[in-house]
């Protein structure tokens, strides 16, 4: 029979545990998405500017990336990087880079399907007004791209925030980690990775939810 | 004020202009019509140097637009230009539309520009629909809107192409009336449109472009009196026998 026992999440605990490690998963969260949709904007624009210089080197990145599993991307970074730097950098550091790095190929694809949706005769009109090519991406054809691929972006986000827990693999304490320490330190696992479970789908859940909403919103502006 | 002369352009191997040269002196109107495929929009647009010519050169006010020394955007925010499809930035407001190419591109203060967009708004009589968005008003509407923003630039000549053939047939009165008075201000434009009522009204000479090439460059009497070419003839009694 199998006999659960949560009495040890006391606030202590989860204020001891969960806390620091819920804070960095959501730092990591963010800073790979701001992150990485910057970048990935820059890698997109980068393979539609018909350029051979500009669209080589991104594909190859994007498609680099998005052909290696995250979790070995995240090894080979925190390995390869101090051989490089000549000091070790930290698992956190380590992570956030990574993270960013990594999302960016997969915001790029975002951002190349979005940039791609906003009609020539836009980029046209922007033109014909005298704007520069900056101007032009920046103030006509971006915002557009970023508005109809809200959704989209946001969906990987959730999937980012899933992913974050691999970063067990160089030892970073994020959300999952201290629950595998409290674990341990309780000898209660089963419990820990429980309540850890749960704790990723209402947010991953809830989060959906949020996106699934601002669709309908938008897709009534149209 | 636009010379284009022996203009040549080319897709991959077909060839979309054929040697094409007319001029458009100040103040003057001119229709470009022809059927469709017959490269007078790619002609149009070659004028701003939207769309590259291998062939040639076109000059704006004594500016080559095919060297590639020429400030383009620069050239371009002289030159008005009217779509077929509006093309209003969607995710601004009519104000904004009207007052983002001046601020970001003439350097006005946003107080002028937005001052000049509603002198100009009031003008294509659409004041009070300045706070929407270009999804809320009627394709009417945003063309005279386009038409507005296009002015807003203080252009020294228009561009149109076929700017009312994308309109329901009730709306595409009350765009011709603002190109009419535009014409008759002395603005010095182009205009590749089917509307033959608003050629023999305000244009002075009419172009009729087949296959790539010009056919007919003549006044709009002799145009519609006794057009030269079998093609034009033909052209001409089939819009007009309705």
């Amino acid at each position: 029979m199998l006999a659960l026992d949560f009495a040890f999440f006391t606030p202590d605990v989860i204020s001891g545990y969960i806390v620091k490690g819920f804070i960095f998963s959501l730092q990591l969260t963010i800073v790979a998405m701001l992150g990485g949709i910057v970048l990935g904007t820059l890698l997109a624009l980068m393979r539609l500017s018909g350029k051979t210089w500009l669209v080589m080197p991104a594909a190859a990145y994007v498609n680099t990336m998005r052909s290696v599993p995250l979790v070995m991307v995240i090894l080979w970074f925190f390995l390869l990087i101090p051989l490089v730097i000549g000091r070790p950098l930290g698992a956190e550091t380590s992570a956030l880079i990574t993270f960013t790095l990594f999302e960016a190929a997969y915001y790029s694809e975002i951002m190349r399907a979005g940039i791609q949706s906003v009609s020539r005769g836009q980029v046209a009109a922007g033109y014909a007004l005298g704007m520069s090519y900056r101007q032009t991406m920046g103030l006509v054809v971006l915002p557009q791209a970023f508005r109809n691929m809200l959704p989209v972006l946001l969906t990987q986000t959730i999937i980012l925030f899933q992913d974050t827990s691999l970063v067990y693999a160089i030892g970073a304490y994020d959300l999952l980690k201290g629950f595998e320490i409290a674990g341990k330190n309780f000898n209660r696992p089963v419990e820990t990775y429980l309540v850890a479970a749960v704790l990723y789908f209402i947010i991953s859940f809830s989060l959906s939810m949020l996106v699934r909403k601002l669709q309908q919103r938008i897709a009534i502006v149209r | 004020m636009i010379e284009i002369k022996n203009i040549s352009k080319w897709y991959g191997a077909f060839q979309v202009l054929t040697d094409c040269t007319t001029q458009v002196e100040k103040g003057e109107v001119i229709v470009v019509c022809g059927p469709s495929g017959s490269g007078k929009s790619t002609l149009i647009k070659c004028v701003n140097g939207l769309e590259v010519f291998q062939q040639g050169d076109i000059f704006v006010n004594g500016t080559s637009v095919g060297d590639p020394k020429t400030n383009l955007p620069k050239l371009r925010s002289h030159v008005g230009m009217v779509f077929q499809h509006f093309e209003l930035f969607p995710h601004m407001t009519i104000t904004e539309n009207l007052s983002i190419a001046q601020v970001k591109v003439l350097g006005r203060s946003k107080d002028e520009a937005n001052e000049r967009g509603m002198k100009l708004l009031d003008r294509v009589g659409l004041k009070q629909q300045a706070h929407k968005h270009p999804g809320q008003l009627s394709g009417g509407q945003q063309q005279r809107v386009a038409i507005a923003r296009a002015l807003s630039m203080d252009p020294i000549c228009m561009l149109f192409d076929e700017p009312t053939s994308a309109l329901d047939p009730e709306m595409v009165n009350e765009v011709l009336d603002v190109m009419v008075q535009l014409a008759q201000e002395g603005m010095t434009m182009m205009v590749v449109t089917h509307e033959m009522g608003f050629a023999r009204k305000v244009s002075n000479r009419v172009i009729f472009m087949d296959q790539g090439s010009i056919v007919e460059d003549a006044t709009k009497e002799d145009f519609f009196g006794k057009p030269r070419s079998e093609r034009a003839q033909q052209f001409l009694s089939k819009i007009l026998s309705h």
